[in-house]
């Protein structure tokens, strides 16, 4: 099953937006928060990214969902941390809103889909109107 | 074989720590009000992770790029871990820096900078500083200049760098939402980059 890492500079942010999606999608074991500092400060941290993709994956991939500014650019560095590690997991990042993203995601990864359309179905989301 | 990689980092955690505060104003300015404490941080976690008797000058600059990763937090973390993680590299195994080592380093760590951050010069960003420097350093030494007048000449280039920020509006980062309220200030970056730079000078002249 796909695998989904949610980033966000904020532990909370992290950790609420993967309880929310788990309601979604009962018993899917591939979702991992990586959210704030190691100390729980507000912030990103490229390893804690790297380590919960390692944790997230199960071999068919992983979708990083993120929120703003240096999100990005940490979820980037894991990736090539991995890379470097040559440790084959294939990681991508979601151009997605994080909380939408998320649920979108994680419905169609706890239903058996492919890198490809978890990470398209994410995307899609941002078009989703709310009025 | 001492290298004297673990004074170097020293003299560049000493310098972005006593200018914590000068960073954050600046920050605050035209940022999000967090490049000096944030820096501070990393450097705090990279002077514990770093042990005085360690010589091999790509392995210590490689676990500094790391701790930046981690510890920074903000967007200077994965451009910062990146720059020393990339100078890593092109220095692994070596004990010495020459001349044309630093022409390495510069452009390892500028390629690994824009890699990161997607940024070219006249951006508003650390790049501001750190590209005039490298074309500074890599001609004085190729005039014959030794390490310290070429270094001294790359640090008067990075200031001039840093000058130059507070007249271009920013397009990268938290400072492109003021547009062209963003002139007037100068680059945080760019500042703490030159600082780098000159902590570097500050060393090879010790030595």
């Amino acid at each position: 099953m796909v695998g989904i890492v949610i980033v966000s500079h904020s532990w909370k942010i992290a950790e609420g937006v993967c309880d929310l999606a788990r309601e979604m999608a009962q018993g899917f074991e591939g979702l991992i928060p990586a959210g704030g500092l190691e100390d729980g400060s507000i912030g990103t941290d490229a390893q804690r990214i790297a380590d919960a993709i390692v944790e997230a994956d199960s071999g068919d991939g992983v979708v990083i969902i993120a929120d703003i500014g240096s999100s990005i650019m940490s979820a980037e560095t894991a990736i090539e941390l991995l890379e470097d590690e040559e440790r084959g997991i294939n990681a991508v990042i979601a151009d997605a809103p994080i909380v939408e993203g998320a649920i979108c995601a994680v419905v169609e990864a706890s239903g058996g889909g492919s890198l490809d359309v978890v990470l398209s179905v994410a995307e899609e989301s941002r078009e989703a109107n709310k009025l | 074989m001492a290298s004297g990689i673990y004074e170097c980092l020293s003299k560049i955690s000493e310098k972005i720590t006593a200018n914590k505060d000068f960073l954050t104003e600046l920050d605050r300015e035209i940022g999000d009000s967090d490049h000096g404490i944030n820096m501070a941080r990393g450097f705090a976690a990279v002077m514990e992770k770093l042990s005085p008797d360690e010589s091999d000058i790509g392995a210590v600059l490689k676990k500094t790029g790391m701790t930046l990763l981690s510890k920074v937090g903000g967007a200077s973390g994965p451009l910062y871990g990146t720059a020393y993680m990339e100078a890593g590299k092109v220095m692994a195994g070596k004990v010495e820096a020459a001349p044309e080592d630093f022409n390495a380093i510069f452009d390892a760590a500028i390629a690994g900078i824009q890699k990161r951050g997607k940024a070219v010069k006249g951006e508003k960003t650390m790049l501001d500083a750190i590209i005039p420097a490298k074309e500074t350093y890599a001609k004085k030494i190729s005039d014959g200049a030794n390490i310290v007048e070429a270094l001294e000449a790359a640090c008067k280039s990075a200031r001039e760098g840093v000058e130059y920020t507070k007249t271009i509006i920013a397009t990268k980062g938290r400072a492109s939402y003021l547009g062209e309220r963003s002139i007037g200030h100068q680059d945080p970056g760019a500042t703490s980059s030159t600082l780098t730079l000159e902590a570097i000078l500050d060393y090879m002249k010790s030595k």
